[in-house]
């Protein structure tokens, strides 16, 4: 099986830009008259439905921002009553409110078919045994590929993330062909695997692994193919779009294409907010066409990338996108999990008399994402007694471990030796290789 | 009764604690005493200076952070059970050590204790009363 939907993924360009235009048409019409944020929008913009006559037109309409969906916490932007809504996920909400997304029947079918598209796209057929080692829950990833992998048909083994051991056990048992999980975690079975003795070229049956949900690297993939002996392909999506499954890697590992029948994608610049032409790398921007909870028009993603027009060998006529090559924002991801510079400053300044001069310094050991968090002492927390400092210390580190939800390693340095910077501080070292 | 230490912040690495002295020494400062109290991370220094308040300055200028902090410099005979029998004294009045470190001071008999409390005025009292040599900042400034 080469591609799920031919029909659609394979769309010659000019009817495809037909469909998405009657579909903008629609989602614009729906957002205005059902949801009170966009129409406010729209009005303040002086644009109304009627306007968007070409597909040019939609660089006329204001951005979303995820600020929006929370200052609309948590239903505000759904564009239809709760009794419509059969699913709800959200973010953990460690930079404020959660974002909280809504799924209608039909919402999910969607998802599902892109999922089931983006799996056979990555290589995976309904003949396969796949592993979803995504975490299940809240998160949009685990469930996500789970409706798409029994959409597809094949065999779905909902693992979920952790127990590796157990992981690895089921994949030898149970015949696993293919791995989905984030690639940092697909590192860390390979380690494990190696410590309990098995060699996955010989002892397992993987073939094809869908990895996302964090940035990585072409270097990255060569290590994950060539200790796990399978094929590593990179899937893109995030919840306010619709979850894992806007845009996939196809077996060419150039670019992943986008499901453009269904969201249209756009790169702007992120100073001006001026769409950029196919081939510029700036900021990705994304306007869903069919989704009927929570329709989103312009989201800023904060994600940087480029487009890719030219025609892939797959047969695909749907656009790519390079990998995420960085963020708009401070935004790191360590160990899965978003974390802004700004959140850290809050808790050294709720600790109190601590100056916030600190850096994040992030690394990857083996296959772990590490944060170093190196604070200034300054005059009025010093203390002569190793014990009190140890204490500062330890408090920092727990109301980090809190509000981040992830462990930190706390390092008090003498001040004035984090580089002060005449312009935006500098908070972050990412020592990480992608 | 009460001298004056002068506390210093130091990361773990090379470096710090020559700068220190160094500038110190630029100062001619001189250094009577000196512990290190180290984590792997971290380290306080505790020095007894000629001048602490000229240390501090000097310190503070230089972009350490300082402090000042008050201890007791005891006196003890130089013989088995000289450390033992202050401690007892100090932990029979219920006074905690926070920390403690000793050194020799030039052709004295005694040796010599440097303790930081957590009550200085009773633990001041109480090894008074039994007779122990509590030294004077201007003495240990200038052994």
């Amino acid at each position: 099986m080469k591609q799920w939907n031919e029909k659609y993924e394979s769309m010659p360009r000019e009817e495809l830009a037909g469909l998405q235009l009657e579909r903008l048409r629609q989602t614009v019409e729906r957002a205005f008259h059902d949801v009170d944020h966009y129409r406010r929008a729209m009005q303040e913009h002086g644009i109304e439905p009627g306007d968007i006559q070409s597909l040019k037109d939609l660089e006329k309409l204001p951005f979303t921002l995820k600020q929006d969906l929370r200052d609309n916490y948590p239903y505000g932007m759904f564009a239809v009553p709760l009794s419509e809504i059969v699913r709800i996920h959200s973010s953990s909400g460690t930079t404020g409110k959660p974002t909280v997304v809504g799924y209608t029947r039909n919402d999910l079918n969607t998802w599902s078919e892109l999922m089931a598209r983006a799996l056979v796209c990555g290589g995976a057929g309904r003949e396969d045994v796949i592993q979803n080692s995504y975490g299940y829950g809240l998160f949009t990833g685990g469930l996500g590929v789970h409706y798409g992998a029994e959409r597809l048909g094949a065999s779905v083994i909902p693992t979920s993330g952790g127990n590796t051991k157990r992981q690895i056990m089921i994949m030898k048992d149970y015949g696993t062909t293919v791995l989905t999980c984030t690639p940092s975690y697909a590192l860390f079975m390979a380690e494990v695997m190696d410590e309990m003795g098995i060699d996955p070229r010989k002892d397992l049956k993987l073939r094809c692994g869908i990895f996302g949900a964090e940035p990585w690297s072409e270097n990255m993939r060569r290590e994950i193919e060539d200790k796990l002996g399978l094929s590593a392909v990179d899937i893109y999506g995030l919840s306010e779009i619709i979850g894992p499954g806007v845009a996939m890697e196809c077996q060419e590992k150039h670019g992943l294409h986008i499901f453009e029948d269904h969201f249209i994608p756009e790169i702007i610049d992120p100073e001006t907010g001026e769409t950029l032409p196919i081939g510029q790398a700036g900021e990705l921007v994304f306007t869903s066409l069919t989704k009927e909870a929570l329709p989103m028009i312009r989201y800023r993603t904060r994600d940087v990338s480029r487009l890719i027009e030219d025609r892939c060998s797959c047969g695909r006529t749907h656009l790519r996108m390079e990998r995420i090559s960085g963020r708009t924002d401070d935004m790191l991801i360590i160990r899965g999990v978003n974390v802004f510079p700004s959140q850290v400053e809050s808790v050294l300044l709720d600790i109190g008399e601590i100056e916030p001069h600190y850096m994040l310094i992030v690394d990857r050991i083996g296959t772990l994402d590490v944060l170093e968090i190196q604070v200034e002492v300054s005059d009025a927390l010093f203390s002569d007694e190793i014990r009190r400092l140890e204490q500062l210390e330890k408090k920092i580190r727990k109301e980090v471990e809190t509000t981040l939800g992830i462990s930190a390693k706390i390092t008090l340095v003498e001040p004035k030796t984090i580089a002060r910077s005449e312009g935006k501080a500098k908070r972050v070292i990412d020592k990480r290789k992608f | 009764m009460k001298i004056k230490q002068v506390s210093v912040f130091l990361e773990n690495k090379s470096g710090r604690l020559a700068a220190v002295t160094k500038a110190l020494a630029q100062n001619k400062l001189n250094i009577r005493a000196l512990s290190i109290a180290d984590t792997s991370d971290f380290g306080i220094l505790r020095l007894i200076v000629n001048k602490p308040e000229d240390a501090y300055r000097v310190l503070k200028e230089e972009g350490f952070t300082v402090s000042i902090a008050e201890v007791i410099g005891v006196a003890m005979p130089d013989t088995p059970g000289g450390l033992a029998d202050i401690l007892e004294v100090l932990e029979d009045r219920g006074v905690d050590i926070e920390y403690i470190y000793a050194f020799v001071g030039s052709a004295r008999p005694d040796a010599l204790v440097i303790c930081r409390v957590e009550n200085i005025d009773d633990a001041i009292e109480v090894l008074q009363e039994k007779g122990i040599n509590i030294l004077s900042g201007e003495k240990v400034y200038s052994l």
